[in-house]
């Protein structure tokens, strides 16, 4: 397999663009810009030139040794975008689409965020490109992500609790459709593989640099190309850009992890692949978690950035290929990971990116130790120190 | 056949008036409003009306609307139901076309031929599906040409005169023009560019053009009758509605509706 579109925008019956007809020419505008931008080399130089100077590019890859001793198994090897510039790897796709905004010649930039780490990469952006940032956030995931929001503001951005529906990500996304329907010179910059053509497949590009530099460094490193790679998936921004350097190599299992959350009952989950059925959802084509009637289902996760109840357009056709398999992990797993990697290899990752360290534990054991498994660390745990806490029941 | 849709815009362009189209969220505010509510707004001047479906997560709506869907989905209204609403209207009488508004998930879910097949016996006239563009819309186009249901075109301020002319090719029923840059919501103040706009679209049809989008008052529709066939009045409805004591509520919408004439 080369590639995964049949036509652009297209990911076999998933993707697409549906969208108010407000919206329609501002979509054709961002993607006509963008395929301007893909064919200027100088765009993709002064991006690259960026992504040393300002986001910290090439990330390293780390040897898990402690964590892949203690479990017996298979080498995990970690790709560290958690040492990314503003803690995850978000700032890819920030960085690019600003840079797009600004050749747009945007001054205005709209972005939602669950997590905050979007939200905390977009304003870091906006303030280097010297741009206005509106970030949308569900007042819950505010509440959980507080860090993060005092980040944003401290770099200038300003922060719009969303308190209509459950007041997290899909509702935050729902708002800042909203405002660029009412804005639409305004540069939305998205945050994940999600929402209308071009968005899924730009983000995607953006976010290939990841599994670019993974795969360098694998062979250039260790000589072979890992068994399997794993990744979380909320939208499923970081685990497409992972995916992406290992498509064309058919012997590499490509794992997806999703936040099983409580238990598997509609609402206690954001597990779309064994909960959910495709559907249209905030302007795309893909796996949706929803009730008989089509509305769509509240989730829980104790990661706000995987607490979303669709999934990447591009993710639904690999799934249905049979080219990435996808998994979940319960918040409880994810919580242990989280504790493992802290004491094992002195990391801290994200509760999101937890999720990914959990499938690898479990997985590692059943694989002989000179197989190895490489994670993507999408992001740094700092912003969920509190989250842990509460949940260990210790006063910070 | 003329549809019910044509023959209400001729018959008020024959009578040299402004078609008023008032928006009924199904099910609000209580579960079985509509059924009194839409014959009271009927017998006080509406000429078509545009049933809402709730949806969870209506992106293209302002906060009135998404309040409404809400109450709507907590009296455990559902598409059936909807269906079940306009049947139940056309028994106890009414003549009004009715068009169908919804989000396309539901409509995908319940199954887009299905959805068509039962519209049409429950006596709906059309769909308007707002995140539904053209690009999209194959299937549930063919569907609703199969069932003798219009599926409804929208335009907006910001559509390019080129896509003006797709859209008005395939558009059937009515246009849905876009009052405003915007969501749905009641505004004080009519867009200074909506003349201009709606004349751009007539040059492209002959289909009546219907405004909708902030047309709150009947100093609005005495402005937009100038130029558009029909106005939607959607949000500063459900606000009268809530301005209202549950018992004033269907008498106190009808004299809304009788005052924007």
């Amino acid at each position: 397999m080369t590639t995964t579109i049949d036509r652009p925008g297209r990911y076999g019956p998933y993707g697409g663009s549906f969208i108010p007809e407000t919206l329609a020419p501002a979509v054709a505008a961002l993607d006509d810009a963008y395929r301007a931008a893909q064919g200027d080399q100088a765009f993709w130089d002064e991006l690259n030139a960026l992504h040393q100077s300002f986001s910290g590019r090439p990330t390293p890859l780390t040897h898990a040794r402690r964590m892949s001793d203690q479990l017996g198994g298979a080498q995990i090897y970690l790709k560290r975008e958690d040492l990314a510039h503003t803690g995850a790897h978000k700032i890819n796709n920030a960085l690019g689409q600003g840079l797009l905004a600004r050749r747009m010649g945007k001054t205005r930039i709209i972005a939602e965020t669950g997590a905050g780490q979007h939200g905390v990469a977009t304003a870091a952006v906006c303030a280097m490109l010297g741009m206005q940032c509106i970030v949308y956030m569900g007042t819950e995931d505010m509440e959980r992500q507080k860090p993060n929001v005092f980040r944003m503001r401290l770099m200038g951005a300003e922060v719009r609790g969303v308190s209509t529906g459950s007041r997290t990500l899909k509702d935050a996304v729902n708002e800042a459709m909203r405002d660029w329907v009412s804005n639409p010179e305004s540069y939305y910059l998205l945050g994940s593989a999600l929402g209308p053509h071009p968005y899924p497949a730009m983000v995607r590009d953006f976010q290939s640099v990841i599994g670019r530099e993974s795969r360098a460094q694998m062979l250039e490193t260790v000589g072979r190309l890992p068994d399997v790679v794993v990744a979380c998936v909320g939208g499923g921004s970081n685990a497409i850009g992972m995916f992406h350097g290992f498509l064309a190599d058919e012997q590499v299992d490509l794992r997806g992890v999703e936040a099983g959350g409580r238990s598997a009952a509609l609402g206690e989950h954001a597990a779309r692949f064994s909960g959910g059925r495709p559907g249209v959802f905030q302007g795309t084509r893909t796996y949706v978690l929803q009730d008989e009637d089509g509305q769509i289902a509240l989730t829980h996760s104790i990661s706000a950035g995987l607490d979303y109840a669709a999934v990447g357009p591009e993710h639904a056709k690999l799934h249905d290929d049979e080219r990435a398999f996808y998994t979940s992990a319960s918040d409880e797993q994810a919580l242990a990971a989280f504790q493992a990697l802290s004491q094992l290899e002195g990391i801290l990752p994200a509760l999101e990116s937890a999720h990914a360290i959990a499938e690898a534990m479990r997985l590692a054991p059943t694989m002989r130790r000179d197989q190895i498994i490489l994670v993507n660390l999408s992001g740094r745990g700092d912003k969920d120190i509190f989250t842990i806490a509460g949940v260990l029941g210790v006063d910070v | 056949m003329t549809s019910r849709i044509a023959e209400t815009f001729a018959r008020c362009k024959a009578e040299g008036r402004i078609a008023l189209m008032p928006y009924l969220m199904v099910g609000y505010p209580e579960r079985g409003s509509t059924m009194a509510l839409a014959p009271a707004l009927e017998q006080a001047g509406a000429d078509l009306f545009e049933l809402g479906v709730p949806f969870s997560d209506p992106l293209a709506d302002g906060a009135t609307i998404q309040r409404a869907a809400e109450q709507s989905l907590r009296n455990g209204v559902r598409l059936p139901d909807c269906l079940r609403t306009a049947a139940d209207l056309r028994a106890a009488g009414l003549q009004a076309p009715l068009v169908m508004m919804g989000y396309y998930n539901p409509f995908l879910q319940y199954g887009i031929d299905r959805l068509c097949a039962d519209a049409q016996a429950a006596g709906v006239d059309g769909l308007i599906i707002p995140d539904l563009p053209p690009e999209e819309a194959e299937e549930a186009s063919a569907a609703c040409q199969a069932n003798q249901l219009d599926l409804i075109c929208f335009v907006a301020p910001t559509t390019p005169e080129p896509r003006i002319r797709q859209i008005a090719q395939i558009a059937s029923g009515f246009i849905y023009c876009v009052a405003l840059t915007g969501v749905t919501g009641a505004r004080t103040e009519l867009w200074s560019g909506l003349p201009d706009f709606l004349a751009r679209v007539r040059q492209h049809t002959d289909l009546p053009l219907v405004v909708g989008f902030g047309i709150s008052t009947a100093a609005h529709i005495r402005q937009v009758g100038a130029y558009a066939d029909g106005a939607i009045v959607a949000s500063a409805l459900i606000n009268t509605l809530d301005a209202l004591a549950p018992e004033a509520q269907t008498a106190g919408a009808a004299a809304f509706v009788r005052g924007l004439r």
